[in-house]
This record gives structure tokens, C-alpha cells and sequence, in this order.
């Protein structure tokens, strides 16, 4: 079924990428892209450079070496915050909420790159603030609809359960409508029934809006059900770029996962 | 009870999103605003003015702005004694410079000119935070003081060292100097707080409070969503201080109407402050002002009480009530480590369901 699907040209693609931490090398001459409207997944064991891979995506992290296109166009080094604005939306391995903000307050955080009212319009409040704010609490209600959440509204995040902020998180990246969405293992610690949620999630969000996603997995019938393709990295390197079935039966693939007697 | 939800349906998102959703809690602010302007003028006095009504307006503004710094955009700040300095050094600086600007704009430009020092002594913020910030900010506490000691510029090379502020008018009236009457100096400061209270909510409510509180809760995941955390944190500063600064010009200005600023604006000024927002509750408007009574009116209080009452000693209640407030500060922050502030919303939000518990 995934071979069949057809898929615009690259939205981003990263050349020769190399990452060190002092001697530690984190990523060594990477390179993939990622295709507009597809669902790439990373995958590797644990330390593969999985997440230092979404960092140099978003920014956070600089590589030494290597270039980063996006939308047509290479990009200089730039903050965090302006390759947001670019388009690039992500969560995070380990809940990054506001805890002390409502569910919707952390959504519309989400949305903040496209909020404009400047300091004057907004101590005013009436006119163009209260206007825009209604606007993208519209969008915003929107994504509450569609991830189910409206009970939890005006709960603060900090209160909700798990499984819960995940979604709310997902939410939070869904309301900057970025044309990249980087999902870093959004299914972790959750159970079966919560994993087909966040799935169903996913496929809709890609299927709906077109979304581009990139999202890093452990669980390996996920990664395999949802993926069109899929890129492999150990020990910072790339072992293996293909789709899911090919990259099933891949040798080094599988060493990696289950480890090879060294002789 | 009364005191409930129910039946108050809302239709759209502007009706959800109001500032106070609450029938009853619109009517409660309405009143308590058409007493404290229309009412309480005509029978304030000397005592109620200076021991009472202008130190809670004064102290009100002085926790709102830090509140915005460190409530809301979690940067500790030690420095709020400074900018109340700056604020009342900058509205002597230009009534002085020019006696026929307008008493509310000389208020509102000190604010200004706090801002820009602010802005200048939060530029650490966007390397250093928690702990090693409020040390950074106490620099700005000491050399914004020795600051006004030093240089004679300041205090217009007045003798003493002190600056008092000279007689100015609002229609006719005498609002600062010795010449101003009670409900004069009462009335003007309530408006600058209550105007001053409601910019603080709609800022907070907006985009700008949304970003501040996402660098406070967490600043990486923040900036990765999208808020560039040099605005964020300079705004916090900025907006920050202004507040500060229209406190200390209101503080100087109307209140003490000459002060000198060791005594004046000292370390535990700031501490004071920061106090207030602790006990009122960090990240509350409501709990700026709650903090700011606790703080200035249960003192008076006990004194009126233990002196007035019971006729005991002035030296000795003076004691008594050192152990008292701050054995109540323990007290709630055991109680309820949010502040009064989330006290008060859990008792409503039990107040909603009484009298079924379940």
C-alpha cells in the first residue's frame, strides 16, 4: 500500500550532515530527504542520533559539517524560534508542555508565530488583539475537535494524565500549521489502545492537511503500518534509507537491532 | 449558592474568553469599583490616606509589576527597590525640569524611563536565570541607589541629599505637596491602578503573557514553538518596570512627597515585593493585590487592635507583630504554597458545588 502513494518533491533534505560534542560524534555524514505530504520515520537503538537528528532539523543543534534545505532553499544558520517561523513544528521524547497553562492556552501558544498585535493593541485588548485572538481561537477549537480534547479545555496541563499531554502536545504542534511536522516518539510509554489513537491521529493529520511528518518510533509494527519510508541510523550513521519492506530485510538493519557475534 | 455557573451559558468564543466569565464575580468588581471611586472620596481621611488607602495602591502596583516579571515570565528579580528608585528619581527629575507638563503624563513617563533601565538591567537574563539572576538584579538594587547618593545631579544639588516633590495640579486640583487633599491623592492613585490593573490582565491574556509564560514554564521548548526569548524576556523587563517605575513616582510623588533613598528604596523594599507576590501568588493579578494588603494592612491591623484594644505598648506590639506576620506567612505558604490567590480559587471552585460536595 505505501509504495502506491505519490509524493510532491523533496520539502527538506539534509547533505552530508556531521554533528560532534567535543570527541563525541553525535551524526557523520548524513544525508535523506523527505519528501512533500509523506510520513518519513527514524529509527535506530538507542544513542543512534535519532533526536540529535530532529535537533539540527529545528535548529537547536548546528552541525560542524553538512547543509540543510528547506522548502527549495538552503538555510544559513539561523535561531530556533525563526525556523518556526519558517514552518517546522515539532514535539518532544519527553512531554515539553507549559504545565502551568490551560490546554487551550498552550495551543494557542502554538499559533504564537502567527499572532502580530503589538504591545499598544494589546493592553488595549478591544479591536485588533480581542479580533485576532477570536480568529485563531477558531483554528484552535478546530484542533480540539479534532483530537477529541474538549473536556480538558480550561484544565491545566500539569493535571492531565500521560497519555493525555502527548495528545495535548501533538495539539500544540498541529495549531502552528507548519508545512513540517517533526514528531519525536509521540507513542512512548502509551498503551495499546492510546497508540491507536495517536496513529489514527497521525495518518488523519497527513491525509486532512497534507502534512509533512517525520517522526521517530520504537514500536516497529507502527513504524512499519504508517511509514512510506523510512531511514535507519547506529552509532550516528546511516545504515539503512528505504521502504518499510526493504528495510525490513535489510542485513545491516537487523544487525543492528539484534546485534551480530563479532568473530 | 449564589456563587455559581450554571445557567450562565456562553455563545461565543469573546463571551468565554471575558476577564471575569462569572456573573456574580461582575457584579462583586462593579460594585466594589463604583465604592471605592464614588464612595469611599467623601469619607477618607489623613489617617485612612497615608496609613491605609495610598500605601495598598502604592504597594498594589509595585507587586502587579513585579508579578509580571516573575510571576508570569519567571525571572526572579531582587532589583524592585532600584526601579521604584528610578521611577520617583524620574518624575522629580521632570517636575522639576518642567513644571508645566501634566502631573499624569510626568507619572506615566517615569514608567518610561524605569522601562529602559529595566530593559537595560535584564539583559543578563537571556544568559543567566533562577538564582544567579536575582543575584544580577540585586546589582542593579545597589548601584541604582549609591547611584542617586553619589551623583548631585539627581537631587538637584539640594543640600540634604533629599528630593521632595513640589505642588502640581489636576483640574484645579492639588494632587501631590502638602497642600493636597486626602480623596485628591486617593482618587488619582486608584485610577492609575485600576487602568493599570486591567492593561496587566489584557497583556497577560494576549499573545505577549502567552509567550511570557511559555519561557517561564519551559524556555527551550518555547523557543522551538516560536517565541524568540530575547522579546519575550526584554518585554517581561520592560513592561515589568514600567509598573515598578509609576509605583515609585506615585510612592515619592503622592504618597511620601519627599524621601531620601537609601531609606527609601533599600533592599527591603525589593524583598517586600517579593514577598507579596509569594504570599498573593505568583502568576495572579488577583493575588498582586491580595499580597500587597496581607503585607500593608494585617500590620496596621494588629496595631490597631493590640494598641487601640488592648492598650498594650507601642515597643512591645511593634515585636509582637514582627512574630505575628511573619508566623502567618509560614503559615499559609504551608497552608498553600500558590498563594492566597489559589486559596481563593479553590473555595470557589467548592463554592460552585455547594452545597453537594460530589
Amino acid at each position: 500500500m505505501n509504495s502506491t502513494r505519490k509524493f510532491g518533491d523533496p520539502i527538506l533534505a539534509v547533505n552530508n550532515i556531521s554533528l560532534s560534542f567535543g570527541g563525541v560524534k553525535a551524526l557523520t555524514d548524513i544525508s535523506f530527504d523527505i519528501l512533500q505530504g509523506e510520513i518519513r520515520a527514524i529509527i535506530g537503538p538507542n544513542g543512534a542520533g535519532k533526536s540529535s537528528m530532529l535537533n539540527v532539523i529545528n535548529g537547536f543543534y548546528q552541525p560542524q559539517e553538512g547543509e540543510v534545505w528547506f522548502d527549495g532553499k538552503l538555510r544559513g544558520p539561523l535561531r530556533p524560534y525563526e525556523i518556526a517561523r519558517q514552518g517546522i513544528a515539532r514535539t518532544f521524547q519527553n512531554i515539553a508542555l507549559f504545565k502551568g497553562m490551560s490546554t487551550l492556552d498552550n495551543l494557542m501558544t502554538g499559533r504564537i508565530t502567527k499572532m502580530h498585535a503589538n504591545m499598544f493593541w494589546q493592553a488595549l485588548w478591544k479591536g485588533k488583539a480581542e479580533n485576532e485572538e477570536l480568529e485563531h481561537r477558531e483554528r484552535v477549537e478546530h484542533i480540539i475537535d479534532f483530537l477529541e480534547i474538549q473536556a480538558i479545555r480550561k484544565t491545566p496541563v500539569g493535571r492531565l494524565p500521560y497519555g493525555l499531554q502527548k495528545r495535548v502536545e501533538l495539539g500544540r504542534a498541529l495549531a502552528a500549521e507548519s508545512k513540517l511536522l517533526l514528531l519525536d516518539e509521540p507513542m512512548a510509554g502509551m498503551n495499546l489502545e492510546e497508540k491507536q489513537d495517536m496513529c489514527r491521529f497521525i495518518l488523519e493529520v497527513n491525509d486532512q492537511f497534507g502534512t509533512t511528518i517525520a517522526l521517530i518510533e520504537h514500536d516497529m509494527s507502527v513504524v512499519m503500518d504508517i511509514a512510506d519510508r523510512v531511514v535507519v541510523l547506529d552509532y550516528g550513521k546511516k545504515i539503512g534509507d528505504g521502504y518499510p519492506d526493504e528495510v525490513r530485510n535489510d542485513k545491516d538493519v537487523i544487525d543492528a537491532y539484534l546485534g551480530v557475534a563479532h568473530d | 449558592m449564589f456563587y455559581r455557573e450554571s445557567g450562565d451559558f456562553k455563545t461565543s468564543y469573546a463571551a468565554d474568553q471575558q476577564t471575569f466569565p462569572i456573573r456574580f464575580d461582575r457584579i462583586v468588581i462593579a460594585l466594589v469599583l463604583v465604592f471605592a471611586f464614588a464612595v469611599v472620596p467623601f469619607f477618607i481621611n489623613d489617617y485612612w490616606e497615608k496609613s491605609i488607602l495610598l500605601p495598598f495602591l502604592v504597594w498594589s502596583l509595585a507587586a502587579l509589576g513585579l508579578n509580571i516579571l516573575t510571576g508570569y515570565c519567571g525571572q526572579v528579580s531582587l532589583g524592585t527597590g532600584g526601579f521604584m528608585a528610578v521611577g520617583a528619581y524620574a518624575c522629580y527629575k521632570l517636575t522639576t525640569g518642567f513644571p508645566d507638563l501634566n502631573i499624569i503624563f510626568v507619572i506615566l513617563l517615569s514608567g518610561g524611563i524605569t522601562a529602559l533601565v529595566g530593559i537595560v538591567f535584564g539583559l543578563p537574563s537571556l544568559r543567566i536565570k533562577g538564582f544567579y539572576l536575582a543575584v544580577a538584579t540585586l546589582a542593579s538594587q545597589f548601584f541604582l541607589v549609591w547611584l542617586f547618593n553619589k551623583v548631585p545631579w539627581f537631587y538637584n544639588y539640594s543640600a540634604s541629599g533629599q528630593i521632595s516633590m513640589p505642588e502640581r495640579t489636576l483640574f484645579g486640583t492639588a494632587v501631590t505637596g502638602s497642600a493636597a487633599t486626602p480623596w485628591a491623592t486617593y482618587l488619582f492613585s486608584l485610577l492609575f491602578v485600576v487602568v493599570f490593573a486591567f492593561i496587566a490582565r489584557n497583556l497577560t491574556r494576549g499573545r505577549l503573557g502567552r509567550s511570557w509564560m511559555a519561557i517561564r514554564d519551559m524556555d527551550i521548548a518555547a523557543e522551538i514553538i516560536g517565541v524568540p526569548p530575547l522579546q519575550a524576556k526584554l518585554s517581561a523587563f520592560a513592561v515589568s518596570s514600567f509598573y515598578i517605575g509609576l509605583s515609585g513616582a506615585l510612592f515619592f510623588g503622592v504618597y511620601l512627597g519627599a524621601v531620601e533613598p537609601t531609606e527609601a528604596f533599600g533592599i527591603d523594599k525589593s524583598f517586600l515585593v517579593l514577598f507579596m507576590i509569594i504570599i498573593g501568588g505568583l502568576g495572579s493579578i488577583f493575588g498582586s493585590f491580595v499580597g500587597a494588603a496581607f503585607m500593608t494592612l494585617l500590620p496596621v491591623l494588629f496595631k490597631n487592635i493590640m494598641v487601640g484594644g488592648f492598650g498594650w505598648p507601642t515597643d512591645m506590639v511593634q515585636h509582637f507583630i514582627f512574630m505575628l506576620v511573619g508566623g502567618l506567612i509560614m503559615f499559609f505558604l504551608i497552608v498553600e504554597p500558590h498563594g492566597l490567590a489559589q486559596l481563593w480559587r479553590v473555595t470557589k471552585e467548592k463554592l460552585r458545588l455547594w452545597p453537594f460536595p460530589h
